[in-house]
């Protein structure tokens, strides 16, 4: 009896058990959730929920499970944590990643496996160039494309000489490159600072060489819980009004609320460029930032954006295959006609797989209600592609 | 060389020393008297931090702040020591390393569990947040200057105490040999418990004062707590003095070194090669100098008389 028992469970098990696998559509997401970086993990986790509650949990008829990993703000344990995804839990697509360091180690893993990469922030050059693969894809941009489109701000703006600060990594030295690339008039000097673990948070010996330069502007990229930390001592070595300050990815919704309980009111008006913002103008976006307000009581960061993205491009490339997860080459050019509704409104994918988009200048405001966020001011690169994309072979 | 720029950032060294010292000078001692190796020294500069920004909300005011935020962080130093630290004085180095590491962790969790991973920031009060003119040329941040001169008056103070009372007697002495002092009957479990509190009192201190600049996170002590050790390994292990000259050291050469390695470079090198190797090669720096000290003076540079 025992034994039929058996038999009969293990007939059963053999019969659901295929069934079961393609009844959900497993997306592994890797991001920074322990250390003082986390707090864009965060903001990335809780818009990839939202996304997940606004298609009411299924893509093409399939349940979104969704795995989260914390990659420690270490490329190796983001290494580990990617095989982990392919290997053990076998996901459909790997996402997320805010470091270019954590996903040039990471990449890798993915790719070899035949998995979808999706990369929710970090946009190395290595990657949109000579390492680019067709089964990657970006919902942000490439690292050197805003910081070029700073360049061209500058450029309008008539900035004769220019002082750079950005973390010495990967993506800081892209950062540097870009606006480098555009900008016509001099650089004065540059600090490359130290980052990672025990990264350089006390920024005033590079603040008195800045000061002593006499640039007429000062450009920075110091992303997460640097930015704000560098815009307080920017204004308390007095260099607010002497040397404007332009950043990327610095002045956010992850930064913001924190300097306006500082009341650090030089923030007030500094220039940023960036390809979206909480107020560009399409319905995608209105949905997703009232959304956000609503259910986390704070305004989206462009971390929080690209991810709320990449869930909807997952789900536009397997409703394309009606949910047949083997139909790689389906899901492959569903996703490269970028036919979803995004939140920077409509792109197009180049021939590297990352978009070709607006950027646009923003400013730091106050809202209606007296909250601190960003406005876009107007286009400074229209349908811009990056630089990298004649380098790959695709 | 800019002359204006150089005397900035001799002020820039000064006050990224005295930080460290208020660092060290606790460390040294928990180290040098007790024997102990006090890896969650760290933890006590984030609590303080922590503290402070919390009760400058409640109060609005960064002085009470501060005034309350001392004493907390000193009982839980205290609280610690009782709990945890006393019974570890028995085992061996490893045993602290592997206890301390586990209670930066619970440290760690706990303040991401009360206060959020966002970390927080302390406003600072008008007259504290502006520049102060030393010189027509030469401005500086008022706060870094008041963290320099509170720093000095701290450090003034530990002399005072150490050099002229009775308990600094005992604390001395308990540096140079800490089985004769317990055998000449002093108790040593009180004063141990003294010490451990004002180290943790003063690792608080520094942390408050370096919020309003860098924000309290997570983990901040980690960070800091590595270059501290760097400095009580230089200035001599048990040694306040040491430890408040090795400190001055430290800050001018980090800083230093941040701003003027890479101009030295250039001459030697491309420009492309200088920008990537000076960050680095600066962040080296007191690694070289505690590596040099230790090789030509392994007790460090002024060890406490009598070991």
């Amino acid at each position: 009896m025992f034994k039929k028992l058996m038999l009969l469970a293990t007939a059963g098990m053999l019969t659901v058990g295929p069934v079961a696998a393609a009844e959900k559509v497993k997306i592994g997401f890797v991001t920074t959730i322990t250390t003082p970086a986390g707090v864009i993990g965060r903001d990335m986790v809780d818009a990839v929920n939202l996304a997940v509650e606004d298609i009411g949990g299924k893509m093409g008829g399939l349940k979104v499970d969704l795995i989260i990993e914390d990659d420690g703000f270490k490329p190796a344990i983001g290494k580990q944590k990617t095989d982990k995804l392919v290997k053990q839990n076998d996901v459909d697509f790997v996402a997320g990643f805010i470091w270019s360091h954590v996903l040039l180690a990471s990449q890798k893993s993915a790719l070899d496996a035949g998995k979808f990469l999706i990369s929710s922030n970090a946009g190395p050059s290595q990657i949109a160039g000579k390492l680019c693969h067709k089964n990657f894809f970006s919902t942000s941009w490439q690292n050197d494309q805003t910081p070029m489109a700073m360049g061209q701000l500058l450029n309008q703006k008539g900035v004769k000489s220019l002082y750079i600060m950005a973390p010495n990594y990967a993506a800081g030295k892209d950062m540097s490159a870009g606006v480098e690339r555009v900008f016509k008039g001099k650089i004065v000097g540059k600090d490359l600072t130290k980052w990672g673990k025990g990264a350089q948070l006390d920024f005033s010996a590079e603040l008195a060489k800045a000061k002593a330069s006499k640039a007429e502007g000062i450009f920075v990229f110091y992303p997460g819980k640097a930015g704000g930390a560098f815009i307080k001592q920017y204004a308390q070595a007095g260099l607010q009004g002497k040397i404007p300050l332009y950043s990327v990815f610095t002045v956010d919704s992850i930064a913001l609320p924190k300097l306006q309980k500082a009341k650090m009111n030089g923030v007030m008006g500094s220039m940023m460029t960036q390809f979206w913002a909480p107020d560009l103008d399409n319905a995608q976006n209105k949905k997703f930032v009232s959304g956000f307000k609503k259910k986390y009581g704070r305004y989206p960061s462009f971390y929080a954006a690209q991810s709320y993205d990449t869930i909807f491009l997952i789900k536009s490339a397997v409703e394309s295959v009606k949910g047949d997860l083997s139909n790689i080459d389906g899901m492959r050019s569903a996703m490269e006609k970028a036919n979803f509704p995004s939140v920077r409104g409509e792109f197009s994918y180049g021939n590297n797989h990352f978009p070709i988009q607006n950027f646009y200048s923003r400013e730091v405001v106050s809202d209606a209600d007296g909250v601190w966020t960003t406005a876009i001011r107007k286009v400074v690169l229209k349908n811009h592609q990056d630089t990298y994309a004649t380098q790959c072979k695709m | 060389m800019d002359w204006v720029l150089f005397v900035t950032q001799i002020l820039n060294g000064l006050q990224l020393g005295v930080l460290l010292f208020l660092l060290a000078s606790g460390l040294t001692l928990i180290f040098g008297i007790m024997d102990f190796v006090n890896l969650a020294h760290g933890s006590l500069y984030m609590i303080g931090a922590y503290f402070c920004a919390t009760l400058t909300e409640i109060t609005g005011s960064f002085l009470f702040g501060i005034l309350l935020a001392i004493p907390a962080t000193m009982l839980v130093g205290i609280i610690i020591e009782i709990i945890i630290v006393r019974r570890l004085y028995v085992q061996n180095h490893l045993d602290h390393v592997l206890a301390t590491f586990g209670l930066i962790l619970c440290c760690d969790a706990l303040v991401h569990f009360t206060w959020g991973p966002e970390g927080m920031a302390i406003p600072l009060p008008v007259i504290l947040d502006g520049q102060i003119e030393i010189s027509p040329d030469i401005t500086f941040p008022t706060f870094r200057l008041l963290i320099i001169i509170t720093g000095l008056i701290i450090a003034g103070t530990l002399y005072l105490v150490i050099t002229r009372t009775k308990a600094g007697m005992l604390i001395r002495a308990g540096a140079s040999n800490r089985t004769m002092i317990g055998a000449l009957g002093v108790d040593i479990k009180t004063l141990f418990t003294l010490v451990f509190g004002a180290g943790a009192a003063m690792a608080g201190f520094a942390g408050m004062m370096i919020t309003p600049i860098t924000e309290a996170s997570i983990g901040m002590g980690n960070d800091i707590i590595i270059v501290t050790f760097v400095v009580i390994i230089i200035g001599g292990i048990g040694s306040v003095k040491g430890a408040f000259l090795a400190a001055i050291l430290v800050g001018f050469i980090d800083t230093m070194g941040r701003s003027f390695l890479d101009t030295f470079l250039k001459l030697i090198f491309t420009a492309e090669s200088a920008e990537t190797a000076a960050p680095a090669l600066s962040a080296m720096l007191i690694y070289i100098l505690m590596a040099t000290v230790l090789t030509f003076r392994p007790q460090g540079l002024f060890p406490p008389k009598g070991r």
